[in-house]
C-alpha cells in the first residue's frame, strides 16, 4: 500500500466531511482514525475506491464519536439533519484547509503541525518524532491550534503568504526521524501550486526543489557539511533541477517578483554552474539586490555581501559586510571567509573559531572549527 | 538498569591532560575526534545502552523571578568564571562500574596529536522512580 498516496487524500476527506456538517477539529480526528484503519485494513483488503472508503469510514468514526460525546449531540442532530452531498470534491476544499492550517491566530509551531497532520495527512507521532518533542506535547501542540481555529468559518480566504511561511519552514526544519519534511514540504507545496495559480507559490516551489537537488552532494560521507563551491556537482538531481528552473521560468514571466521567486533565482544560478568558478555572480548580486529592494533583509545583506565578495572583490565584500550588524546570525562566518580570501588567515583563523562557538547547530560548528584548524595549521607551518 | 549522565564541560571542571582547544588541532585530529564520538553513540546504541546525547552553545544566561508583574531579571552572559556544560551523554546501564568504564572512554577520545584528551567527565547518576516494592 502506498502510504504517501494514501495520504495525498487526508485533504480532501475533511473538506467532504466539513460540508456534510463536522467541525474542522472532529473532521480531523475522524480522518486520522479513518486513516489509521486503512493501514491496518487495506493491505489485505484493498478496496476498489479508497476515496469512497475513506469517506464512508470516516463518516462513519465522526458519527460514532459526536454520539459519544454528549455536548456534540446538538450539532449531531444538525449534521444527520442535512442531506449528504456526494463524495465528489468542491474545487478549493484543500486550499481552505491549507489557509485555515496556516491561520494567523496561531504561532508558527502550531501552524506547522496542524498542516502537517490536517493537510499532510501525518499521524502525531510522526510528527512529534520529526521535531524531537514527546508525542503527548506534539498531541497537545495539535489539539490547542484546532481549538484557536475553530471558530474560523472554513469558508474565509485566506492569505497566501501566511501558507507559504509555513510550508518553507516545514521544508527549512530538514531531516530527522523517518519522515523526510523537505521531501513532505515539496509535496504539499506541489499540491498547493495545483490548486491556485500564484507566482509565489511556484517560487518556493522552485526554491525548494532546486535546494532539494543538491542535497545529495551537501553531506560527505562522514556525515560532514560541504559547502556549495566544494560540492560534487555531479551529484546533484538534474531532473529536479530541471522542474525546478522550468517552474520558477514560468512564474517570471507573469512579471510579479516575490522574495520566493528571487530566491529561487539564485538557487537557479547556482544550479547552472557546471563548476562553482563558472558562477554568475554578477547576476546573483542583482538578484540579492532585488531580495534586498524586496525584504530589506538584514540576513539578505549579509549573503549579498558574500556574493559581491565574488562578483568584485574580497575587499568590497568586507566593505559591504561594514554597514552590518555584528550579533547577526553567521556574520563572524562571512567575515572570516572574506577576510581570507583578502589573504588574512590570521584574522579569518580568528573569526572562523569565534563563529564555531556561536554556531547554531553540530554540522556547522563542525565545519567552523575544521575551517579555524585548517588556517591555523597553514599559519604554524 | 540505571540511568547515568555524563556531563562534559567548557569550563569548571580540572583541566585535561591534553588540553588544546580545537581550533589548534589539524583538521585530520578533528574528523579522528569526531569520528571516535560518532562511534562511541553508536556503539551504545548497539548494547542497548544508549539513551540521549545533546551539544549545548557556550552562550546563556542566568534569569530568576523577580517578582508580580516584573520582568524576570537576568545576569549574563555566564562570566569567565563561572562553571560551563557543553553537552551530555545519558546512558541506561547495569552497574555504577559500567558507568565510569564508559565514561572512561569517552573521555578517551582523540585529540590534538591524535593522542586522548583525558579530559574530565562528571557521572551523576539519575535518581529513579520509588521501586513498587519497598519491603
Amino acid at each position: 500500500m502506498d502510504e504517501a498516496l494514501l495520504r495525498t487524500l487526508t485533504p480532501t476527506v475533511i473538506g467532504i466531511l466539513g460540508r456534510r456538517g463536522a467541525d474542522f477539529a472532529a473532521a480531523e480526528d475522524a480522518v486520522q482514525d479513518a486513516l489509521a484503519e486503512a493501514v491496518r485494513v487495506w493491505p489485505d483488503d484493498p478496496p476498489r475506491d479508497p476515496m469512497g472508503w475513506l469517506v464512508t469510514v470516516a463518516w462513519r468514526k465522526f458519527l460514532d464519536a459526536a454520539r459519544a460525546d454528549t455536548s456534540r449531540r446538538h450539532r449531531e442532530v444538525r449534521a444527520e439533519g442535512e442531506p449528504l452531498p456526494g463524495p465528489g470534491e468542491a474545487a478549493d476544499d484543500t486550499l481552505q484547509l491549507y489557509f485555515l492550517c496556516a491561520h494567523p491566530s496561531l504561532t508558527p509551531a502550531s501552524a506547522v503541525a496542524l498542516t502537517l497532520r490536517a493537510v499532510g495527512g501525518l499521524t502525531t507521532r510522526q510528527i512529534a518524532q520529526a521535531y524531537l518533542v514527546p508525542e503527548a506535547t506534539m498531541a497537545q501542540r495539535i489539539s490547542r491550534a484546532k481549538r484557536t481555529v475553530s471558530g474560523v468559518r472554513f469558508n474565509q480566504p485566506g492569505d497566501v503568504a501566511t501558507v507559504l511561511r509555513v510550508l518553507y519552514l516545514v521544508f527549512n526544519e530538514g531531516y530527522s526521524g523517518d519522515v523526510d519534511l523537505a521531501a513532505e514540504a515539496i509535496r504539499l507545496t506541489r499540491q498547493l501550486a495545483a490548486k491556485i495559480n500564484h507566482e509565489e507559490v511556484a517560487g518556493l516551489l522552485a526554491l525548494m526543489l532546486l535546494h532539494h537537488a543538491r542535497r545529495p552532494a551537501r553531506t560527505g560521507p562522514d556525515g560532514r557539511l560541504v559547502p556549495l563551491a566544494e560540492q560534487d556537482r555531479s551529484r546533484w538531481n538534474t531532473r529536479l533541477i530541471a522542474e525546478g528552473v522550468d517552474v520558477l521560468q514560468t512564474a517570471l514571466t507573469r512579471d510579479r517578483l516575490g522574495e520566493f521567486q528571487a530566491q529561487a533565482a539564485i538557487a537557479a544560478l547556482h544550479a547552472d554552474a557546471r563548476t562553482a568558478a563558472e558562477t554568475d555572480w554578477v547576476q546573483i548580486v542583482e538578484w540579492y539586490d532585488e531580495l534586498v529592494r524586496l525584504t530589506d533583509s538584514p540576513v539578505v545583506r549579509l549573503n549579498r555581501a558574500v556574493a559581491v565578495g565574488e562578483a568584485d572583490s574580497p575587499r568590497a565584500g568586507l566593505a559591504a559586510l561594514a554597514g552590518l550588524d555584528p550579533a547577526l546570525p553567521r556574520h563572524a562566518a562571512v567575515a572570516a571567509y572574506l577576510h581570507e580570501r583578502d589573504g588574512d588567515p590570521v584574522t579569518a583563523a580568528r573569526l572562523y573559531a569565534e563563529a564555531a562557538r556561536s554556531a547554531p547547530n553540530l554540522p556547522e560548528r563542525d565545519h567552523l572549527t575544521r575551517q579555524a584548524a585548517r588556517l591555523n595549521a597553514q599559519l604554524r607551518s | 538498569m540505571a540511568k547515568y549522565l555524563l556531563l562534559k564541560h567548557y569550563r569548571g571542571a580540572p583541566a585535561a591532560v591534553n588540553d588544546v582547544p580545537m581550533d589548534q588541532w589539524t583538521p585530520e585530529e578533528l574528523s579522528a575526534h569526531l569520528q571516535y564520538m560518532e562511534d562511541f553513540a553508536a556503539r551504545l546504541e548497539g548494547t542497548g545502552e544508549f539513551v540521549d546525547s545533546q551539544a549545548l552553545s557556550p552562550e546563556g544566561t542566568f534569569v530568576r523571578y523577580d517578582g508580580e508583574g516584573r520582568p524576570p531579571i537576568t545576569d549574563g552572559p555566564f562570566a569567565e568564571t563561572k562553571d560551563l556544560i557543553a553537552g551530555w551523554m545519558v546512558i541506561d546501564v547495569e552497574t555504577y562500574e559500567r558507568a565510569l568504564e564508559l565514561a572512561g572512554e569517552l573521555s578517551a577520545a582523540p585529540g590534538a596529536g591524535g593522542k586522548p584528551i583525558h579530559e574530565w567527565l562528571e557521572v551523576r547518576p539519575f535518581l529513579a522512580a520509588p521501586p513498587t516494592i519497598t519491603e
